[in-house]
């Protein structure tokens, strides 16, 4: 394993389009769920539970068989009922992929996978290590809502960090908790919804007027 | 307690369905009620005893054979409540529809209590041809109260591939389960899955509420609200409306 490769990885500024997606923030922020430090901490501890999860789990097992990826894909179809969702998903997946293929030599895993497919490819090529997959995506899960809600709410940046902060704990917690079960049949893997994330990705969808793609 | 309950609903060979089997145990008693509808048949939940409590195993099993229709309803809000010390209740459902049968599951809420520790797993499998609306409706807390913890496991198969697959959990083990991501103020809460070519219909949105084609052939409504009122406005004529609300015309 290469600490420096895993960090590279888990970066935000990695050329895949990530900045573009709020991951679900700027509708509850646009629906009043969320306007203090507070509320995006209940959101983010949400978004562990929940998408991180499956996320991490998914990007383990494609880390651990990237050959699988076909059926990864379709688990993650059955995971994400909003169509919205899927194709943010798959763009991002699709983004991530081409960044990825520049710099290590991934896989074929399809054109557009799901996002957590592409960076559990990403990470085999790279050469890590399933819970080291995982423990990029529960990450990228959650400082991408993070930093979207300095720029939405205007939030005080120190604080946020100090919330990713105290949430790094709980961030490897669910990435172990992932990698432990990648290697279950995919209907067994972790499949954790959040019906507010969907329900205001759809609603997001039809705006005509967005800071942030999902 | 353990309880086990099963329904098998077959074409009758004249347009029509009937029971073949149809036996429960308290608190899973069934009855053949409702309204008669041509050409299929209507059945009630009627809880036999409180609960579910801590400690019980429940398990209902559901048969919908080839051109058959079945509704199943229940005649009360489920209440699952803490009991003695034990493990986690749980009820499973088994439930499995052939080509050209229908069912349609609309059961009223379950209420998760304070201090209970129930899981309620769902494994349903539609054939190619088949048409499913399974509906769950939870309200997380007697008024007032937080709520227990409780876990829906739900996997839904048609034409055997995974359509849908959802786990939801909430109570004081859930982390994050009242954040803006998962429920935020909401307390009641209610999904309409569907399965099938069939069943495949447009619905209106409201700002708490959903109506989103899935990847395979179906569709899942997701409704919150901080009352199941509101949640029951927007999923009671969705599923009124539904083409599988139709049974079929018998010759």
């Amino acid at each position: 394993m290469s600490l420096a490769t895993l960090l590279l990885l888990a970066d935000g500024r990695l050329p895949s389009g990530g900045h573009a997606h709020s991951a679900g923030l700027e509708a509850q922020v646009s629906a009043g769920r969320v306007r203090s430090v507070a509320d995006l901490d209940g959101f983010l501890r949400g978004k562990l539970a929940t998408s991180a999860l499956v996320s991490a789990a998914f990007a383990a097992a494609a880390c651990a068989a990237p050959a699988a990826f076909a059926g990864l894909d379709a688990g993650l179809d059955a995971r994400t009922p909003s169509p919205a969702l899927r194709k943010a998903s798959r763009a991002q997946g699709r983004a991530l992929l081409r960044a990825g293929r520049a710099m290590w030599p991934v896989a074929a895993i399809g054109r557009e996978p799901h996002q957590p497919v592409a960076l559990g490819a990403l990470a085999s090529a790279a050469g890590l290590s399933p819970h080291e997959a995982a423990v990029a995506a529960a990450h990228g899960t959650i400082t991408g809502s993070a930093s979207a809600a300095v720029r939405l709410l205007g939030l005080d940046p120190y604080a946020v960090h100090a919330l990713l902060a105290r949430l790094a704990p709980e961030c490897d917690r669910i990435a172990e908790l992932a990698a432990a079960r990648s290697g279950d049949p995919v209907d067994e893997l972790p499949a954790a919804g959040a019906p507010l994330l969907d329900i205001g990705a759809e609603h997001h969808a039809t705006w005509e007027v967005r800071l942030f793609a999902s | 307690m353990k309880a086990e309950a099963r329904v098998v609903a077959e074409s009758d060979g004249l347009g029509g369905t009937r029971l073949a089997v149809l036996r429960g145990q308290s608190p899973l008693l069934l009855r053949q009620t409702g309204p008669r509808v041509a050409g299929g048949v209507t059945v009630h939940l009627v809880g036999g005893a409180a609960g579910p409590l801590r400690g019980d195993e429940l398990r209902l099993d559901i048969e919908v054979g080839p051109g058959a229709w079945l509704e199943l309803l229940s005649v009360a809000a489920q209440l699952a409540l803490p009991g003695r010390p034990a493990p986690a209740s749980r009820l499973t459902i088994n439930a499995t529809v052939a080509a050209g049968g229908t069912l349609r599951w609309i059961p009223e809420p379950l209420i998760a209590a304070a201090g209970c520790d129930h899981l309620a797993i769902t494994r349903v499998a539609v054939a190619a041809g088949g048409a499913l609306l399974w509906r769950d409706d939870l309200v997380c807390g007697r008024h007032g109260e937080d709520p227990g913890d409780f876990v829906a496991d739900t996997l839904i198969r048609y034409d055997g591939s995974t359509l849908h697959r959802h786990e939801l959990a909430v109570g004081p083990r859930a982390a994050g389960w009242n954040g803006a991501a998962v429920l935020g103020d909401a307390r009641a809460l209610g999904t309409v899955v569907t399965a099938g070519p069939a069943t495949l219909t447009a619905g209106s949105a409201t700002p708490n509420a959903a109506v989103m084609p899935l990847a395979g052939p179906g569709l899942l409504a997701t409704a919150v609200d901080a009352d199941i009122r509101a949640v029951r406005a927007v999923l009671d004529p969705f599923c009124a409306a539904h083409p599988t609300a139709k049974a079929p015309v018998p010759a």
